[in-house]
C-alpha cells in the first residue's frame, strides 16, 4: 500500500493499461510534449512514442470524432479534454455519435472510448472554465459517466473505463488532483461500473456526493461525528448508470438525506437523486430531502465571490443540522 | 377569507393559550371587535379583528396552547363560507396544521357551518386534509404501532409529526398498557403514574403565568447574588400622615394606603440614589433615568408585578389611584404587557397578611426589591423608656453585582428616615 496523489494514480493506471493492451492510445491537447496541462500524461510520450501518445490540434470536435472512429475500428482511445468546459465543442460527437452508434446501427460496432476530463471550480478560472456540466452527459443513454473521488477509486475506475466497451466520460476534478490516498501496490482491481459506495456508515442521516463533493462530505461526516452525529456517506462514483439501490437502502436506514453537488441546483444531479429517494424510500422519509449546490450564477472570478458561490463544508453542515432538527434531533 | 394567527403579545411570548372565544363560528365580526382572549406568559389579553366579515372557523379551541404564528381561526366573507382546506400547497399546509392543533375545534366548526354545500366539498380535504402533517416515515410507523396520528403532537416544522414523536408515543403506549391491565378496570388509571409515589399526588395543570414565575424566579435565585438589608421603622408618623392625607382627599374618593406611601417614598429616595435604580444585564451595568416601581400583586394563579411608570413624578393621590387600578386589572388578568414592563425597582408587601418581615426574590433585571411587613405595635426603647409604637419592618434584597452593601444601606437609611418623617415623601 502506498500513499499517492489522485494525479499519480491516473498516470500510473494509464501507463499500466498501455502496457497491458497495445490498442490503448492517448489523444489530447498538449498531452505529449508538454506532458498534459495537469501533468497526468507526464513521461508517457517518452515511454510510448508519438504513435500512442498523440498531441492534437485545438479542435475538440475533430479529435473526439477521430477517437470515435478509432474506437469503432477496434482501438481503445483515451481522450483527454483539457477541461470539461471544452467538451461543449465536441458535444455533438459525444452525444450524437459516441453515444448513439452502438444502438443506431444494430450493435454492429461498439465504441470503447474513454474521455477523461476534469471539471470543478475554485481555481479562479472564470465562468467559462469552472463548470461542472457532467449532468449533460449523465442525461444521455448510451454513455457511461464515472466520477471517482479518491486515488484508489480513480485507478480502479479508469481501468474499468478503458476495458469497458461503451463510451465512458471519466470525470476528474481540479480540486482532487493533488489529494492523496492509499492505493494498493500492484493493484489491478477493476471497479464495477454503476455501483455507488457507502464510504462511511452512519445512522442519523445520509449524505450523498460524488467527485470533489464526496471528499467534502466525508470531511463533514468526520467532523460531525465529534458532536455525536452519525452521518452515513454515500459516494455515487457512477452517475450513469446510477446506483439507486445503494442510495435508497441508505435512506431507508437513516430516514433523511442531504445531497451535496458541485453544480447548479436547478435540474441538477441532486434533483435526480432526490427523485430517486422519494420513489424508492418514500415511506422511510422523516424529513424532506435537502440539496446543497452551487449558487445559480456563472462562476465569479473574484476569489471571495467564487468561494461564496461554491458549496462548502459549512453550508452542508448547516443543512444537516436543519434536517436533523426537523426530525426532532436538536443539535449544534 | 383570511386567517387569524396567534399574535405575539409580549416580548417573551412564544405561545399563547386560547382563554376564551368571544365570537362563535358564524358570528358577524366588525374590525375592532374583540374576537378572542389570549393568555400569554404575562396576562390575558383581548385580541381584536382587523377586518369585517364572519368568523367561519375556530382552529384552536379554548384552553389550547398554540405557538405564535399558528392559525387560530378564519374570517370569511359570509357566515357559511367554508375554509379552504384543499387549496394549493401553501393553503393545504396551513390547513393541515390548523387541524393538527385542533382536531376537536375543527370538527365542531365544520359541523356548525350551514350545510349549503354537500359533504364532498370538504370531503376532498377530509381524508388528506384532516390528517396532521407528518413525514412518510412517521405515518408508516404510526400504522405499525396502531397509533392515530391525530392523537400525536408533531414536533417537526409546522407541527409535522416525525419519527421521534411516534417513537415517544409508542413508548408511552407500551408503558401504559401493562399498567392498565394490572389495575382493576373500575379504577380509572391516573395519568400521572410517575408521581404516584405513595403521596397520593395529582398533577396540577399549570398556567403560562405559573411557568414564567417558575422560570424567572429560578433564574433570579440562581444567577443574581442576593444580599439582604433589614431595618425596622417607627410608623407612628406615617400612620398619622396617611390619616391626614386621606382626610384631605375625602372629597375625591381616592384613598392612599401605607403601601402607596412606601412606594412614593421609595421612588423619591431612588431619585437621590441612582446607583440602586440600575440593572446588571449580561456583563453590563445600566443606570435608569426613569424611576418605575413595580408593585407585586397576588392573583389567583400566581403573582404579577404591574409597574407604575415615573413613580417619582406622580402625586401621591395618583399613585394610589394607579396602583388600585393596576391591581384590579392584575386580578382580572387584563394587564397589558406595557403595564408589566419597564420596572426599575419593586415593592412587595405581605403586611396585610400579618407577615412581620420576609426576604423577597429580586425581579430581574431590577437591582433591588423592598419587602414590607405588617404595621404592628412593638415595645421599643424611646428616650430611655420602653414604649409601644407602631413599627414596620423593611427588608431590601439587593443584587450585589449592581449595588454594594454600603450603597444599599445608604438608600435604606434614607428611605427609613423619609418614612419616619413622612412630609419628606412629598417634598
Amino acid at each position: 500500500m502506498s500513499v499517492i496523489t489522485y494525479r499519480q494514480a491516473l498516470r500510473d493506471t494509464l501507463r499500466a493499461e498501455m502496457h497491458r493492451d497495445e490498442n490503448v492510445l492517448l489523444l489530447g491537447e498538449e498531452i505529449g510534449v508538454f506532458e498534459g496541462s495537469y501533468k497526468i500524461t507526464e513521461g508517457l510520450l517518452k515511454e510510448f512514442g508519438e504513435r500512442r501518445v498523440r498531441d492534437t490540434p485545438i479542435a475538440e470536435e475533430g479529435f473526439v470524432g477521430a477517437a470515435i472512429g478509432a474506437a469503432m475500428l477496434g482501438l481503445r482511445p483515451v481522450v483527454e479534454l483539457m477541461t470539461i468546459n471544452f467538451s461543449l465543442i465536441a458535444i455533438d460527437q459525444i452525444i450524437n455519435h459516441a453515444a448513439k452508434i452502438y444502438g443506431m446501427f444494430g450493435g454492429q460496432t461498439s465504441v470503447p472510448l474513454v474521455i477523461r476530463t476534469p471539471g470543478g471550480g475554485g481555481q479562479q478560472l472564470g465562468a467559462t472554465h469552472s463548470q461542472n456540466i457532467e449532468l449533460f452527459y449523465s442525461f444521455i443513454p448510451g454513455l457511461k459517466v464515472l466520477a471517482p473521488s479518491t486515488p484508489a477509486e480513480a485507478a480502479s475506475m479508469l481501468r474499468a473505463a478503458i476495458r469497458d466497451d461503451d463510451p465512458v466520460l471519466f470525470l476528474e476534478n481540479l480540486g482532487l488532483y493533488n489529494t492523496k490516498g492509499e492505493v494498493p501496490d500492484d493493484d489491478t482491481t477493476v471497479a464495477e461500473i454503476g455501483r455507488a459506495a457507502v464510504t462511511r456508515e452512519g445512522t442519523d442521516i445520509t449524505l450523498i456526493g460524488y467527485s470533489r463533493m464526496a471528499m467534502v462530505t466525508s470531511q463533514v461526516a468526520e467532523k460531525l461525528a465529534e458532536d455525536g452525529i452519525s452521518v452515513e456517506v454515500v459516494d455515487l462514483r457512477s452517475l450513469r448508470p446510477l446506483d439507486r439501490e445503494t442510495i435508497v437502502e441508505s435512506v431507508k436506514k437513516t430516514g433523511c438525506a442531504v445531497i451535496a453537488e458541485d453544480d447548479w441546483l436547478t435540474y441538477g444531479i441532486g434533483a435526480e437523486i432526490a427523485a430517486s429517494i422519494q420513489e424508492g424510500a418514500f415511506d422511510y422519509l422523516d424529513a424532506p430531502v435537502r440539496r446543497v449546490a452551487m449558487a445559480e450564477v456563472p462562476m465569479p472570478y473574484a476569489k471571495p465571490l467564487e468561494t461564496a458561490a461554491m458549496p462548502s463544508a459549512e453550508s452542508i453542515t448547516t443543512v444537516i443540522h436543519e434536517t436533523l432538527s426537523a426530525v426532532g434531533r436538536r443539535v449544534g | 377569507m383570511s386567517d387569524i394567527y396567534m399574535p405575539r403579545l409580549s416580548d417573551t411570548m412564544e405561545e399563547g393559550v386560547i382563554s376564551s372565544w368571544l365570537k362563535k363560528v358564524g358570528d358577524k365580526v366588525a374590525s375592532g371587535d374583540v374576537l378572542v382572549e389570549i393568555e400569554t406568559d404575562k396576562a390575558v389579553m383581548e385580541y381584536e379583528a382587523y377586518e369585517d366579515g364572519y368568523l367561519v372557523k375556530q382552529s384552536a379551541g379554548e384552553g389550547e396552547t398554540v405557538a405564535i404564528g399558528t392559525v387560530i381561526g378564519v374570517i370569511g366573507d359570509s357566515p357559511d363560507a367554508v375554509p379552504d382546506d384543499s387549496g394549493d400547497s401553501g393553503g393545504s399546509d396551513s390547513a393541515a396544521e390548523e387541524e393538527e392543533t385542533a382536531p376537536a375545534a375543527q370538527e365542531e366548526s365544520t359541523e356548525s357551518v350551514p350545510d349549503s354545500s354537500p359533504a364532498p366539498s370538504s370531503g376532498s380535504g377530509a381524508e388528506g386534509g384532516s390528517r396532521p402533517p407528518s413525514s412518510p416515515l412517521a405515518r408508516r410507523l404510526a400504522k405499525e404501532h396502531g397509533l392515530d396520528l391525530n392523537d400525536i403532537k408533531g414536533s417537526g416544522p409546522k407541527g409535522r409529526v416525525v419519527r421521534a414523536d411516534i417513537e415517544a408515543a409508542a413508548k408511552q403506549q407500551e408503558g401504559q398498557t401493562p399498567a392498565a391491565k394490572s389495575e382493576a378496570p373500575a379504577a380509572p388509571a391516573k395519568q400521572q403514574e410517575a408521581f404516584d409515589d405513595g403521596r397520593d399526588s395529582e398533577e396540577v395543570a399549570i398556567t403560562n403565568i405559573r411557568k414564567v414565575i417558575a422560570r424567572r424566579l429560578t433564574e433570579s435565585k440562581q444567577q443574581v447574588p442576593h444580599f439582604y438589608l433589614r431595618r425596622t421603622i417607627d410608623a407612628e408618623a406615617l400612620k398619622a400622615f396617611r390619616a391626614d392625607v386621606n382626610t384631605r382627599l375625602a372629597d375625591t374618593g381616592v384613598k392612599v394606603s401605607v403601601n402607596d406611601l412606601i412606594v412614593k417614598a421609595a421612588a423619591t429616595v431612588l431619585r437621590r440614589h441612582p446607583a440602586v435604580n440600575s440593572s446588571w444585564i449580561g456583563d453590563k451595568l445600566f443606570r435608569h433615568n426613569r424611576v418605575n416601581i413595580g408593585i407585586a400583586v397576588a392573583v389567583d394563579n400566581g403573582l404579577v408585578v404591574p409597574v407604575v411608570h415615573d413613580t417619582d413624578r406622580l402625586p401621591l393621590s395618583e399613585i394610589g389611584q394607579r396602583s388600585r387600578e393596576l391591581a384590579g386589572k392584575a386580578r382580572d388578568g387584563k394587564l397589558s404587557p406595557k403595564e408589566m414592563s419597564g420596572g426599575t425597582f419593586s415593592v412587595s408587601n405581605l403586611g396585610m397578611l400579618g407577615v412581620d418581615s420576609f426576604s423577597a426574590v429580586i425581579n430581574p433585571p431590577e437591582a433591588a426589591i423592598l419587602a414590607v411587613g405588617a404595621m404592628k405595635q412593638q415595645a421599643v426603647v424611646r428616650d430611655g423608656e420602653i414604649v409601644a409604637r407602631n413599627t414596620i419592618s423593611l427588608e431590601l434584597s439587593v443584587d450585589h453585582r449592581a449595588v454594594d452593601g454600603a450603597v444599599g444601606a445608604a438608600f435604606l437609611k434614607e428611605l427609613a428616615e423619609v418614612l419616619e418623617e413622612p412630609m419628606r415623601i412629598i417634598l
